[in-house]
């Protein structure tokens, strides 16, 4: 028991910090503009990272099981072409919606089958489905762009909820939020996750149906891509074959940053969701400062190389720690 | 004295007229240029233009943008521009759609959008700055290339990204103008896409030339595209062989007519059109104009332009560009 409660307690210190850390930007932020801490201003903020939020959920668990699906954004690109490609074809919006939607399960199941059936490690599944999903994606649509979406549909990516500030992808957002935080920390499938990422072959000698649990995960995370597509392509109005393009990195970025371990068995969605936000609000804050965009992309990228060497140094230090200790009992329990 | 005195009057008269015609230019009007990319040199040559008009009539002015030319990293500009409550935004679009909504909603909340070099839909933005019109962009090119080979052999346009809205209205209109008899013996075997990306337009130019080895031209209507292009013929055997124009600034491509790589290509002066813009702009934030097709407005030393049908101001007819003429240029 004690040995599964410290990294534990590291979490809560990596996520205290992230949640302190978007605190900070907050006030930086404010004191840098007075545009900045408006609703309007705010809303405009989260409405901008959406898809990341979103993508980032499922990325989460797909990286605290030690894998990793780079192949996202090609999904996302792939589900917005096919999503244009209907709608100009007069397929009516629910069916189009829904056939993106069931592309991007099946896209995530294809990376899961590849990686399980196959056991194939997930880096380079998904770095070949990156190239083949984004492929397919301008074989759908080429160089079109499709526009003319109804507002009703382009209202539910662009919109606010009626009477508030609050955009409405975001609201979706909220409530996926939570049942990926319940099921990741309050669920024995969440639990297996930890276990198969802290250790596969331990994970299989519990018992645990690691290639079940991780084509289920990579099928989700194609589910998720699709649903992001949806509402990107909504939301800008426009469906077209690089829609998205670039975006898995902004999400592992998050994920890294919100205290996951690269290695897996580590990590939590509140600290991933206050990552997002936090590299959303330094965005925000330093465009609206109006400080250079080569500025902001080094602001953004030490940032990452922070996050990816604090809670490493940190488990680091633990464990040499940890190491000492053993050897010192050992010693001492030698006769 | 009494007929200087009448001149005098006559004068008074005259610009008391004008004035009351139009309202004068307000001081202090805050315009924003929001490019597809900073650090292009293109748009900073355009921005250099933009920012001397601002000048000029006592504005305040700034240029912000993404350094990828993504069309989602553009609305976040906007909504930031929107919450510092500037006046007047001035955009190059990165996608003639995505940005509507959110253009919308600023000119709702009173901001005026010009939009130049590259349009969005016209119920986005309350004019469009043209370069020139995309008819003569594109026959003009056509008839560059078909000078430098004789009207004759496979060509191939290499183009910025598969989405760009003004490269595939010129790429369209260079079709339809193939089509003349003059050009029967002119074959387009292929349009490339360099994504506005140095590298990424090198091999494309490099895979062209090894996937139609009989290419005698290629046009490339971008000028970080045409660049690219240059700096791999000037390198390879195809040097002086295979002819290159497109649209391009003197500054990137003086070294390329130096060598004899390039003959001649075009542009029109791309600070002139922000300049042009920065006025317009002003125009729309004074109350001068409104966008209607046959309003005046007055754009310091380009003089007077009237605004043509659904809102768009034409700067004028393209440069050519060659060895004669390279080197009075400096952008």
């Amino acid at each position: 028991m004690s040995v599964s409660k410290k990294p534990a307690r590291s979490l809560l210190g990596w996520e205290t910090t992230i949640l302190a850390l978007v605190i900070v930007a907050l006030l930086i932020g404010s004191t840098l503009s007075d545009a900045f801490l408006t609703g309007a201003n705010l809303s405009n903020l989260s409405s901008n990272l959406v898809e990341v939020a979103l993508i980032a959920l499922t990325m989460t668990l797909i990286v605290i099981a030690a894998e990793i699906d780079l192949s996202v954004a090609s999904i996302a690109g792939m589900c917005s072409a096919l999503l244009g490609v209907l709608w100009a074809a007069h397929v009516p919006m629910p069916l189009a919606v829904l056939a993106s939607l069931a592309l991007g399960t099946l896209a995530g199941l294809f990376n899961g089958w590849l990686v399980t059936r196959l056991g194939l490690p997930s880096l380079a599944v998904t770095i070949g489905t990156l190239a083949l999903y984004r492929g397919l994606a301008y074989a759908l649509l080429g160089d079109r762009a499709v526009a003319d979406f109804p507002p009703f549909w382009t209202n539910l990516g662009f919109g606010l909820v009626p009477g508030t500030q609050i955009p409405i992808p975001i609201v979706a957002f909220a409530a996926l939020a939570v049942v990926t935080a319940v099921t990741l920390h309050a669920t024995p499938f969440g639990r297996s996750l930890y276990a198969i990422g802290a250790s596969e072959l331990a994970a299989r000698f519990a018992g645990l149906r690691v290639e079940r649990t991780k084509l289920l995960l990579f099928t989700l995370s194609g589910l998720m891509s699709a649903f992001a597509a949806v509402i990107y392509t909504f939301r800008f109005s426009s469906a077209r074959a690089d829609n998205a393009a670039g975006l898995e990195l902004a999400v592992i970025a998050a994920v890294l940053l919100g205290g996951v371990s690269i290695f897996g068995g580590r990590g939590s969605v509140t600290g991933v969701i206050g990552a997002v936000f936090l590299i959303g609000i330094i965005q925000n804050a330093l465009t609206l400062a109006d400080v250079p965009n080569e500025i902001l992309t080094i602001v953004t990228g030490l940032l990452l190389i922070l996050s990816v060497l604090g809670p490493n140094l940190a488990a680091q230090v633990k464990a040499s720690r940890e190491r000492q200790r053993h050897a010192a009992a050992a010693r001492g329990g030698a006769p | 004295m009494p007929h200087r005195k009448a001149l005098l009057a006559a004068l008074t008269l005259a610009l008391g007229a004008a004035a009351l015609a139009q309202p004068a230019l307000q001081k202090g009007i805050t315009i924003a240029f929001l490019p597809k990319q900073v650090n292009n040199p293109y748009f900073t040559t355009a921005w250099k233009g933009g920012e001397a008009a601002i000048k000029e009539f006592a504005g305040v002015g700034k240029q912000v943008g993404p350094s990828d030319a993504g069309a989602s990293s553009q609305v976040s500009y906007i909504n930031t521009l929107l919450a510092q409550r500037q006046k007047a935004i001035v955009v190059s679009a990165s996608d003639a759609n995505a940005l509507v909504p959110y253009l919308k909603r600023a000119m709702g909340q009173g901001v005026k959008v010009v939009t130049y070099d590259s349009d969005v839909a016209k119920d986005g933005r309350n004019l469009f700055v043209s370069q020139a019109s995309a008819d003569t962009i594109a026959r003009d090119e056509v008839k560059l290339l078909a000078r430098q080979i004789g009207n004759k052999g496979e060509i191939a346009i290499l183009s910025a990204t598969p989405n760009a809205t003004n490269q595939n209205a010129w790429i369209k209109v260079m079709q339809d103008e193939l089509k003349k008899p003059q050009y029967k013996d002119m074959k387009l075997v292929k349009i490339a896409y360099g994504n506005d990306d140095d590298q990424k337009s090198f091999t494309e130019m490099q895979g062209l030339m090894q996937a139609y080895p009989n290419l005698k031209g290629v046009i490339s209507p971008t000028t970080v595209g045409i660049s690219a292009a240059a700096r791999y013929l000037s390198g390879s055997p195809y040097k002086g062989k295979v002819a290159l124009t497109g649209l391009g600034t003197p500054n990137q491509m003086r070294e390329f007519v130096k060598n004899g790589t390039v003959q001649g290509f075009a542009l029109w002066n791309p600070e002139d059109l922000g300049y042009l813009a920065s006025y317009a702009a002003a125009a729309l934030v004074s109350g001068q104009i409104t966008g209607k097709e046959g309003e005046k407005f007055s754009a310091g030393k380009l003089g007077q332009r009237i605004v043509g049908k659904d809102g768009v101001v034409i700067l004028g007819p393209l440069t050519v560009f060659d060895k004669s003429n390279i080197d009075k240029f400096n952008f």
